[in-house]
């Protein structure tokens, strides 16, 4: 059972505290009616799927029921670090400093 | 009595007979013994039957590895387990063991057959000989297999034990407590860190148990043991567990920890938990699991009486029991050599020591010579003989080609044998930690780590007593200093530590046909060298493809004494390294674990939260039949006494369309949208126009996902300019909000809204029927009822009973209906005020399954019902609720998109059975032409389908590609039996002018 940091409570919580919420950092369009059918499916259904570092959504949702961001390893599923929900994707200098 | 103990040995205890059963047969051990080592001081090495080929085996090992001798095992109604090792067994006054796998008994058996048809039964054998024809798949071959084939019975009453479960958290946990598990346990405990030993045998030691003479610090090793284990009990911060498997490494240093309880009990504590899985969160973990004694792979090494050199000294040491009266040992490896001394000096005679090295150290072989024992380096065995216990072997001279020479035969009437040591890398391969193999001595052994944790001792490849104390004690220091403690490694000088060394072997040389061979891998799986090589050559290089094929390692020992040897097979067949082969995963559980602790407390009512309603009482008191809708337990009918389910249906729905129904609506999911932009919220989340729904006004509210489709729905009130009272379904409550909080969290945060649960802060009287406005308006105060002031679709607050309520005027029935909203603590109350009060309406209470009969006849959904993820507003006849001139809320983009418009997509209809009395079964394929060749075009589905007692005929709403189109169209549901003709209709089958609901 992963250990994870709530951003917002600042206290690391075993995973059953917390629910996944799909990849981050896909905002939803402004004007989904200005987006063209194509676009509209990429926005929709296309993630990214890495191996490796992966960016995704968080819930603490029995704690503070904040979601949150977070950077996990797909491999080895470790979590490198969190952030809060509207912070800018972390760069891989900070990620590496994170997981070191 | 007990031919083979010998009482000046062992450390059971001698003064405690122990009576138990085996088949029938009673039998005296010791206490302290296993039923392995109780069985084999009565002589007794025949346990079972072999999976595949009903071979008689025995006892190969001593310990939680083994795969062969499985029993039985029951103590009382509902207290039976199979698949039992008899290794690990305690015994107690009154156990009673059967043997397994065999008919009709375990010395005469019919499926012994197999044996004599070994040349059928190879690698793959289900896969090739039952393909054909297809159709006795199903009826012939697989319960045939299922029959002959298994090891115990599964049992077939409720478990009546309890089992317990714990978490905890340490700063080192310590797996194994053999000299390296002691050694660290005892530093860190030292350090004052918080120490956890865990161990899965009876008592602390390990290896020591079985190889009590050498010495530490001056002391015999067992008294060495015993400070050990005083010291540790002594520690305030150290838990020790005995007889718990740590039975899985998981993320994190998350361990999951099995403790038996009361299993080695003569009697059995008055409500005593039998097992309790502990969850511990550890901060450093030192895995010293040790190693694991690999067989010798050799024609007929699976014969009751062959067995591993280090169980028969453990036997010996360990138990006091010595495993045969004339034993030959067969070796690839010094260890045997000392099991076999320490059997000579007991006086078992020890025919001959068959190494197949050529060169062993001369210590060995003085002391060997010493002992009277015949020394036969560079020879190799090659058979065994006798029935239902081996009698002889047949040894043979390798010469310098490799080949094996002319054979000779010893008596005997045990084999001991002995392949090498493996390390026991399971928990560290749990962790997904890299193995490195060990070319020269052909062994994994742990890389680099995962997770915070060090191996040591024979797990991590250092064999011998002074490596395993030195390298324990290293990790136990390392690991307390690591989770913040100050340690230091102890010194530890040992005597009488031999350090033995061996050679890795694969079959072992044979002048006969190696393909007549039953040189058996994998003994609880019936795999022989042959199956390997035989998957290999049909193609079959990688080992996870092998071990599937072959079913090698697939056993529930997990290969513990096989995959290597399998590996090596392989690896020599494929002609690449072994690590280029590779090794199958392990994983949890180390070993098989029971279904009770990992349950624990959650079984029976406790296995899932009931939610119920504030009237819950009421109804349970008043007969109610409940049905579980998502975790709720609902009302589902009130029989009267005599009435089946169908007459209870059709009174409560004749009684609430006539006069006056009483419907528990609580949990109807609730939440509290309130806040400057709560209109503009629900504008963005709902299909619908809410910035001008008037304040105690109702609406439809039909929400979907991104992707168009229904997720859910209910009747929104607003009650102020900036609140809303949202209902959701009562299954989709929790997804609804958690749906809202995402969007509101993470795309609009700029939005002044807030979102509250109030599911269960308010309960919900439905009250349906002509008579239900005269029967609430005495008790109503501050809320004008008429039709003009509080028409259909609206809401107010006022009081009823005395007590708050939010009055909605609202229908899911097609009658005059009201839901009273009252706080929860008040529901019970409320209800019963209004049903006493009812009597002269002859008020009846009604379940969901009433509340379905009603609703469907007026054609509402239950979306998850008549919806399935797939259907769009559209589809589903609810495109008037969608808010046109909007220009953006959940979904709506989706809605354009190509194949949401396409002509063909399934819409929801009415359906009417050609036959009145017929009602469709819900989820029946509905097709156009039921003559038509399979497999069926189908058209599309029933989604709900009921007895309408309004109507005096069935009814029916579907799904059906198309289906608007198509009214007055005719369409077949083929059913068990016959297909039914129906007629398509619109889906509103009751008062479609809505007049009943505007009385």
């Amino acid at each position: 059972m992963l250990l994870i940091r709530c951003p917002y409570c600042a206290v690391e919580r075993p995973e059953v505290e917390f629910a996944y919420a799909g990849e981050a950092h896909i905002a939803r369009p402004q004007d989904p009616s200005a987006l063209s059918d194509e676009q509209w499916k990429d926005h929709l259904f296309i993630r990214s799927n890495p191996r490796g570092t992966h960016f995704e959504r968080w819930r603490h949702i029995h704690g503070c029921g904040r979601f949150f961001n977070a950077v996990r390893d797909t491999v080895s599923d470790k979590f490198a670090m969190t952030y809060k929900a509207g912070l800018p994707r972390p760069s891989e200098a900070e990620i590496g400093k994170a997981r070191s | 009595m007990s031919t083979h103990r010998i009482s000046a040995k062992g450390r059971v205890d001698h003064g405690k007979p122990v009576r138990f059963t085996f088949n029938g047969q009673r039998f005296e051990g010791r206490k302290g013994d296993t039923l392995a080592s109780a069985l084999l001081a009565n002589g007794v090495h025949l346990i079972g039957r072999s999976f595949k080929y009903h071979r008689p085996r025995g006892i190969l090992s001593s310990g939680s590895e083994e795969p062969n001798a499985l029993v039985g095992v029951s103590r009382g109604v509902g207290r039976s387990e199979p698949n039992t090792r008899a290794t690990v067994l305690e015994v107690f006054e009154g156990l009673s063991t059967v043997s397994q796998n065999h008919w009709p008994s375990l010395k005469r058996d019919v499926g012994a057959i197999n044996d004599a048809f070994y040349m059928l039964f190879s690698a793959g054998f289900y896969y090739k000989t039952f393909m054909w024809p297809k159709s006795f798949w199903n009826k012939v071959y697989e319960p045939f297999i299922r029959g002959a084939a298994g090891l115990g019975k599964s049992p077939s009453l409720p478990d009546p034990d309890t089992y317990a479960s714990r978490y905890a958290h340490c700063d080192v946990l310590v797996v194994g407590s053999g000299p390296a598990g002691l050694a660290a346990a005892l530093e860190a405990g030292r350090s004052g860190a918080k120490v956890i030993l865990v161990d899965e045998q009876a008592e602390l030691g390990g290896s020591l148990l079985s190889e009590p003479d050498t010495g530490i610090d001056g002391q015999p090793a067992w008294q060495w043991l015993k400070a050990a284990s005083d010291e540790l009990a002594a520690l305030k911060n150290v838990t020790v567990l005995t007889r718990t498997t740590a039975m899985g490494y998981y993320h994190e240093n998350f361990l999951g920890l099995c403790q038996r309880l009361t299993d080695h009990l003569d009697t059995l504590p008055e409500g005593a938990p039998r097992e309790r899985m502990w969850r511990v969160r550890a901060k450093q973990v030192v895995l010293a699991q040790g190693s694991i004694e690999k067989p010798l792979v050799f024609d007929g090494n699976d014969r009751p009486g062959v067995m591993l050199a280090g169980a028969a000294r453990t036997y010996l040491n360990r138990y006091g029991v010595k495993v045969g009266n004339r034993a030959v040992v067969v070796t690839s490896h010094d260890s045997a050599w000392l099991a076999a001394i320490d059997l000579a000096e007991v006086g078992v005679k020890v025919a001959a020591i068959v190494d197949i090295r050529s060169s062993v150290s001369d210590h060995l072989v003085r002391l060997a010579r010493a002992h009277g024992i015949e020394v036969l380096t560079g020879w190799t065995a090659t058979g065994t003989r006798g029935r239902l216990r081996v009698s002889a072997v047949r040894v043979n001279p390798v010469g310098t080609n490799g080949k094996a020479g002319r054979a000779r035969v010893i008596a005997c009437d045990t084999v001991l044998m002995c392949g090498g040591w493996t390390p026991s890398v399971h928990l560290f391969s749990h962790t997904k930690g890299k193995l490195d193999w060990d070319e020269e001595r052909q062994m994994f052994l742990p890389g680099a780590p995962t997770e915070e944790t060090r191996c040591a001792g024979a797990g991590n490849g250092t064999f011998g007593l002074a490596g395993a104390l030195r390298e324990g004690a290293a990790a136990g220091a390392e690991a307390a200093a690591d989770a913040g403690f100050k340690a230091k490694a102890s010194d530890y000088r040992v005597e009488g530590d031999f350090e033995c060394t061996g050679i890795s072997v694969r079959e072992l040389p044979t002048d006969r046909n190696p393909s007549s061979a039953k040189a058996f891998v994998d003994f609880q799986n019936d795999v022989t060298a042959k199956d390997i090589r035989l998957a290999v050559r049909e193609g079959f290089l990688s080992i996870e493809h092998i071990k599937r094929y072959t079913t090698t390692g697939m056993a529930t020992d997990q290969g513990k004494t096989s995959n290597i040897n399998g590996l090596a097979i392989a690896s020599d067949a494929v002609k690449r390294p072994a690590p280029a082969v590779g090794l199958t995963t392990f994983r949890p559980p180390y070993t098989p674990t029971t279904f009770g602790a990992f349950a624990g407390y959650n079984r029976g009512s406790l296995f899932e939260v009931t939610r119920k309603t504030a009237i819950d009482g009421w109804a349970e008191e008043n007969g109610a039949v409940f049905e579980p809708v998502s975790l709720w337990r609902r009302a589902w009918y009130f029989p009267r006494p005599g009435e089946t389910m169908h007459q209870a249906v059709a009174r409560e729905c004749r009684a609430t369309r006539q006069s006056l129904g009483m419907f528990d609506a609580s949990t109807l999911g609730k939440i509290e949208i309130v806040g400057p932009d709560a209109a503009e919220f629900m504008n963005r989340m709902y299909t619908n126009a809410w910035s001008k729904l008037a304040p105690g006004r109702l609406r439809y509210g039909l929400l979907l996902g991104e992707d168009g489709f229904i997720r859910d729905d209910g009747v929104i009130g607003r009650l102020s300019a900036d609140r809303f009272h949202v209902t959701t379904t009562s299954g989709g409550a929790a997804r609804v909000l958690a749906m809202m909080e995402d969007y509101l969290q993470t795309e609009w945060p700029d939005l002044k809204v807030w979102l509250t649960s109030t599911t269960e802060q308010w309960a919900v009287i439905a009250l349906n029927g002509p008579n239900a406005r005269k029967l609430i308006e005495p008790f109503v105060e501050g809320i004008d009822l008429s039709d003009a002031a509080l028409p259909h679709m609206s809401v107010a607050e006022g009081r009823i009973c005395g007590v708050p309520t939010r009055l909605f005027r609202v229908s899911f029935t097609g009658e005059l209906g009201f839901e009273i909203n009252v706080p929860s603590r008040y529901g019970r109350a409320v209800w019963e005020t209004l049903y006493e009060a009812g009597r002269q309406y002859d008020i009846t209470p009604y379940g969901t399954e009433t509340m379905h009969v009603l609703r469907a006849e007026k054609g509402y959904i239950v979306v998850g019902q008549d919806t399935d993820g797939t259907l769009t507003p559209d589809d589903a006849g609810l495109g008037w609720a969608i808010g046109k001139a909007k220009p953006d809320f959940v979904g709506k983009r989706s809605l354009t998109r190509s194949d949401m418009l396409s002509p063909g997509r399934k819409q929801l209809v009415g359906l009417l059975t050609r036959d009145p009395a017929t009602v469709l079964e819900e989820g029946a394929q509905i097709v156009d032409d039921p003559s038509q060749a399979l497999p069926m075009k189908m058209i599309g589905h029933v989604t709900s389908s009921y007895w309408s007692e309004a109507l005096g005929r069935s009814i029916a709403l579907a799904v059906i590609e198309g289906g608007r189109a198509r009214q007055g169209q005719t369409i077949h549901v083929p059913m068990p039996g016959k297909a039914h003709a129906a007629e398509i209709t619109g889906t509103v089958f009751l008062d479609p002018e809505n007049k009943r609901l505007n009385a």
